[in-house]
């Protein structure tokens, strides 16, 4: 099958090409298939890196193409490094990608645990819960926005029905206090499915036969769930975590729609005051060194994060 | 600990790598907390020196 492929792509292959590569050796070749996509890589990924490095440095402003760039040093880190608002923006950031990743692996893994369970329309419960998913961000945000109106929003409504409260009492995006937990419920409520689909698949890799011998050694369903499920999941949840926290971390769009960082700086993620300092102040420099600290940053945690995966797959 | 200490000693990859999750870790935090302004100043060369040292004791032999 293979060497039929092989053939018909010789014939195939017009003859002055074919009389010019006649010669190359196998890594000669390999070569020139993988050039295109190292150049391409160069030009979009590498120089693009180094080029925001070098802008890091200076005072560039890219709404000012034809003034005198000057090499500043240090000085875009240390004002960032000393910018009190800016530490709030990281504050604000961990809250919210602690809050979801927890949320997101406590309810992602206990949906995906019932979804496992053999009952009675089993995979239309796992369309439905992996519905929100699929929305853009943009509409989820817009429609969020709706759910969370005081008078209208039957996210209000919910809540005061349940807690015997009046619904206009509170104001979930208007609210210093409640605005960063608005964001913390679209986002569980959006991608907790993601997690979900991991575990469920992580679930259904445990062979039936480990739990049947547990059965045997009369091990109790809370000793199964401790020494197996968790066990032979932790490498699946680990790599939801890992996509979660990096898309988190560089939150963007959902937020933009359903709050635009107020009130206040209160919901003000580093991705948001990011593209403010670049495409609204056009301090390309300064958001430069800004974007490579955050960088640094993801890279840092990634390292750690692929080291203790690799780490959880031995075992 | 000692079996840490003298694999440290010997440049293996394993305990290296270790100082240089935690130098990482406590970066990070460094960056995000909210208690000390000190501490956010100074969390970028730390998780910074972190991540070139974990690049370049990955490459330490095992």
């Amino acid at each position: 099958m293979a060497n039929g492929i092989i053939e018909r792509a010789a014939k195939s292959t017009p003859a002055p090409f074919a009389r010019k590569i006649k010669g190359l050796s196998d890594r000669a070749i390999a070569w020139i298939f993988i050039t295109p996509t190292i150049i391409i890589l160069l030009a979009v990924n590498i120089f693009p890196l180094i080029w925001t490095i070098w802008l890091s440095f200076t005072n560039y402003k890219a709404n000012r193409p034809n003034a005198d760039v000057k090499w500043i040093g240090l000085r875009n880190y240390e004002r960032i490094l000393t910018d009190s608002d800016i530490w709030l923006t990281m504050q604000a950031t961990a809250h919210f990608l602690i809050w979801t990743l927890v949320l997101q692996v406590l309810i992602g893994f206990a949906l995906a645990w019932l979804i496992n369970q053999k009952f009675k329309g089993n995979d239309l419960w796992t369309t439905i819960i992996v519905l929100p998913m699929m929305l853009s961000p943009a509409v989820v945000g817009n429609f969020w926005t709706f759910l969370y109106q005081p008078q209208i929003g039957l996210f209000n409504y919910v809540f005061a029905f349940l807690t015997q409260s009046d619904p206009t009492s509170f104001s979930m995006i208007g609210d210093v206090a409640l605005a960063p937990w608005s964001i913390v419920i679209v986002d569980t409520w959006m991608w907790t499915p993601f997690v979900m689909l991991i575990c469920l698949a992580g679930l259904r890799s445990i062979p039936d036969y480990i739990y049947e011998a547990a059965e045997c050694d009369r091990a109790s369903k809370w000793r199964q769930f401790w020494t197996i499920t968790v066990p032979m999941v932790l490498p699946f949840l680990m790599l939801a975590v890992l996509f979660r926290g990096i898309e988190n971390f560089k939150m963007f769009d959902l937020v933009v729609q359903l709050t635009g960082g107020g009130p206040g700086s209160t919901t003000e993620l580093t991705s948001i005051n990011l593209k403010r300092e670049a495409f609204e102040k056009w301090r390309t420099g300064y958001s430069s060194a800004y974007a490579i600290i955050l960088f640094v940053t993801v890279f840092g945690l990634a390292s750690i994060y692929v080291k203790a995966l690799n780490k959880v797959k031995e075992r | 600990m000692s079996v840490f200490l003298r694999d440290l000693l010997r440049f293996r990859r394993g305990p290296w790598e270790m100082v240089a999750s935690i130098i990482i870790a406590l970066g990070v935090f460094m960056l995000m907390q909210p208690f000390i302004l000190f501490g956010y100043t100074y969390s970028f060369i730390i998780t910074l020196v972190g991540t070139v040292m974990f690049l370049i004791v990955s490459h330490f032999p095992q």
